[in-house]
């Protein structure tokens, strides 16, 4: 019988299959692990006697309390309470208990977990992966299933190695033709999201297929995978090609020689069959994609930059429009920027980082306009470095900073004030969630690079077209 | 984490009609520092019921009726979309909510709740607006038989994962039903090396 490619992945980990009474027990490849989602899981684990069952299986990291600026004089870091440092050290000292890897504070390994695990090659195609965080799905962009679960469930796969889950639908979303100059995987996501809705994914598995998304580089791949979870979809995958081996080739966790040769070979056969059959199936023209921005206080409530305001149609909207304070049919261009932020686990990666600085070169962040660029990790703050992409930024007047969530989740302190409105390459512009009070607009870096130096909406095209 | 086994509450409703509520509403992640379980409740919607000075607003839904006598909370469409926190769950069963009815219950919400005592509830779209339109009515949720009714006559039927379900009716343990496969877990791992 044909199969898609969750199909295949799914049956390769199933330990106990589902029954009408039972959900099935999934075996887990990879469980990432960081602070803010595990600390509850060791308490039952330690209640109960238990062990870890893979160590070797599970790797820890430290980014969403961990602070963004450097250690003082006397090599204390600026942690925002005492709270959010005695939550780092616990993770630091659950991992030790426990004889797990951790990427703690001085490792050149350390970001944002769905930054570091593709980049060290942790993540590959064909594994499970599961972490207390619903932006698992990131990993899904290596033909991996990849999902988020909550801490009870952090605790099982501690135990276990297993989590209990039912299967879920599968949903095929197809991006036909060729992206534009000036659009980019985000807006990919932007757009689809805008196409299903916020719950249009839940209960489904999606993969993300067509012409558009072989085209799309591995950070592109992992920005629109990262993104399904604001469809509703705990996964979102795509299947593993050329690109996909020639990113993973080397990397730390990689397999090697002969070891390498083998698992391409086995990757080759993780795609959906020809014949194969999904529960739904959504088609989508990215022909005359233009860069995306949201306008509301859920990521399905987008649009083309160069819109005007839509009008509300229903007094959700009415209520979304008044906290974001658009008015409606204006130009956004009219809306004037107070924070820009560069960063978190869609978009922090080099090419990322490159596309905002691409149009940051030679130009300055407008007055009053805060601009952060937080590197995903500390690898890719190193390549950022190395390529002085750091000194384009600083140079243009905005701030550089050390990897970590940020302003993505506000956890740390790095947030805006209360009606400010920030442009932000991260994926949730819930209300508050980047500080209490906080208009947030999600669009691309490009699109977050060009607002911030034209200090208001802007299309980035405009700065693309003038390098030309 | 250990709670009260659930079969049938009769209980006052609190709604909060938006669709979307997502879990940063439900619990700030300024509240996600803490490395315990317990004591979220009185951070629940924080940011609804508390104004910039700190203080409870005069307006707050939540904080109109008592909580031993609103045990159920009716929300709109896609509640506890966002995060997969699990503060959340444990945020609104520390306020005093056993039940959330929506139309459409967020996928990692729904597990984590589920796993916390906290029944979710998906009825459909009729009875979720009538339902919405009567705030502080009383309903009984039977999770045995699987229906919600209020009113003299009016009923909804909904359906809990099988297993979810019989963990909380009987207090069986999900963790102890993995850990008892452990020989089978153990048969595949060698089976792939």
């Amino acid at each position: 019988m044909a199969k898609t490619l969750f199909d295949k992945l799914w049956e390769r980990h199933v330990v106990v299959p589902e029954t009408e009474e039972a959900p099935a027990v999934l075996y887990i490849d990879l469980h990432l692990i960081h602070e803010v989602t595990s600390p509850q899981a060791f308490t039952v684990l330690q209640e109960r006697g238990l062990k870890v069952r893979r160590p070797d299986l599970t790797i820890g990291t430290l980014d969403h309390s961990t602070p963004t600026l450097p250690p003082d004089q006397n090599g204390k870091l600026p942690y925002i309470s005492a709270q959010a440092e005695k939550q780092v050290h616990t993770l630091i000292d659950n991992c030790q208990e426990h004889g797990i890897e951790l990427f703690g504070l001085d490792d050149p390994r350390r970001g944002i977990v769905h930054v570091i695990g593709p980049e060290l090659g942790l993540t590959q195609p064909g594994k499970t992966i599961v972490c207390g965080d619903s932006h698992t799905s990131t990993h899904g962009a290596f033909g991996a299933l990849a999902f988020g679960i909550g801490t009870t469930e952090v605790g099982h796969v501690l135990a276990t190695q297993c989590v209990l889950q039912r299967k879920p639908k599968t949903m095929r979303i197809q991006f036909d033709g060729a992206l534009p100059k000036g659009s980019s995987a985000k807006d990919m996501a932007l757009a689809f999201i805008a196409h299903i809705g916020a719950d249009g994914g839940q209960g489904y598995a999606i993969e993300f297929a067509g012409e558009a998304v072989r085209a799309l580089s591995m950070e592109g791949r992992m920005t629109l995978c990262n993104m399904s979870i604001e469809a509703g979809a705990r996964s979102g995958m795509v299947a593993p090609d050329e690109t996909t081996f020639n990113w993973l080739n080397g990397r730390d966790y990689a397999p090697r020689d002969s070891d390498w040769a083998r698992a391409v070979a086995d990757w080759r056969s993780l795609c959906t069959d020809e014949e194969a059959v999904f529960d739904k199936e959504v088609q989508i023209d990215v022909s005359d994609l233009r860069p995306m921005i949201t306008f509301g206080v859920s990521p399905d409530a987008a649009i083309a930059v160069d819109s005007d305001m839509p009008h509300g149609v229903d007094e959700a909207a009415r209520l979304a429009n008044e906290y974001m304070q658009f008015e409606e049919g204006q130009s956004f261009s009219k809306a004037a920027v107070d924070r820009v932020f560069i960063g978190s686990c869609t978009n922090s990666r080099l090419s990322d980082l490159r596309e905002a600085a691409a149009i940051m070169r030679g130009r300055r962040v407008q007055d009053g306009v805060t601009a952060l660029v937080v590197p995903g990790s500390e690898a890719v703050r190193k390549a950022a470095e190395a390529e002085n992409l750091h000194e384009v930024f600083l140079a243009a007047g905005a701030q550089w900073r050390l990897p970590g969530c940020s302003m993505c989740i506000g956890m740390n302190g790095d947030q805006g004030q209360p009606g400010e409105l920030v442009i932000s390459t991260s994926n949730r512009n819930f209300i508050g969630r980047q500080g209490k009070g906080v208009r947030t607009v999600l669009a691309s870096p490009a699109t977050a690079a060009a607002s911030a130096v034209a200090g208001h909406i802007a299309d980035p095209r405009q700065f693309m077209d003038q390098e030309s | 984490m250990s709670f009260e086994p659930f079969s049938s509450i009769t209980s006052g409703t609190i709604v909060l009609s938006q669709n979307n509520i997502d879990t940063d509403q439900i619990i700030p992640a300024r509240f996600l520092t803490t490395t315990s379980r317990s004591g979220l409740g009185k951070s629940v919607f924080y940011d609804w019921r508390y104004d910039a000075q700190g203080d409870l607003r005069a307006d707050s839904v939540l904080d109109a009726v008592p909580p031993e006598s609103h045990q159920v909370l009716v929300a709109g469409a896609n509640f506890g979309c966002g995060s997969s926190r699990e503060h959340a769950p444990w945020a609104l069963s520390d306020f005093g909510f056993r039940v959330v009815i929506s139309s459409d219950i967020a996928d990692i919400f729904k597990s984590n709740a589920l796993k916390n005592g906290l029944l979710p509830v998906e009825i459909d779209n009729a009875a979720h607006a009538e339902l919405l339109s009567m705030p502080g009515q009383d309903v009984t949720v039977d999770l045995e038989k699987q229906i919600v009714t209020y009113g003299a006559d009016r009923s909804a039927s909904f359906n809990v994962e099988p297993f979810a379900r019989r963990c909380l009716l009987d207090g069986v343990d999900p963790l102890g039903h993995l850990l008892n496969q452990m020989d089978t877990v153990q048969q595949y791992e060698s089976a792939r090396s």
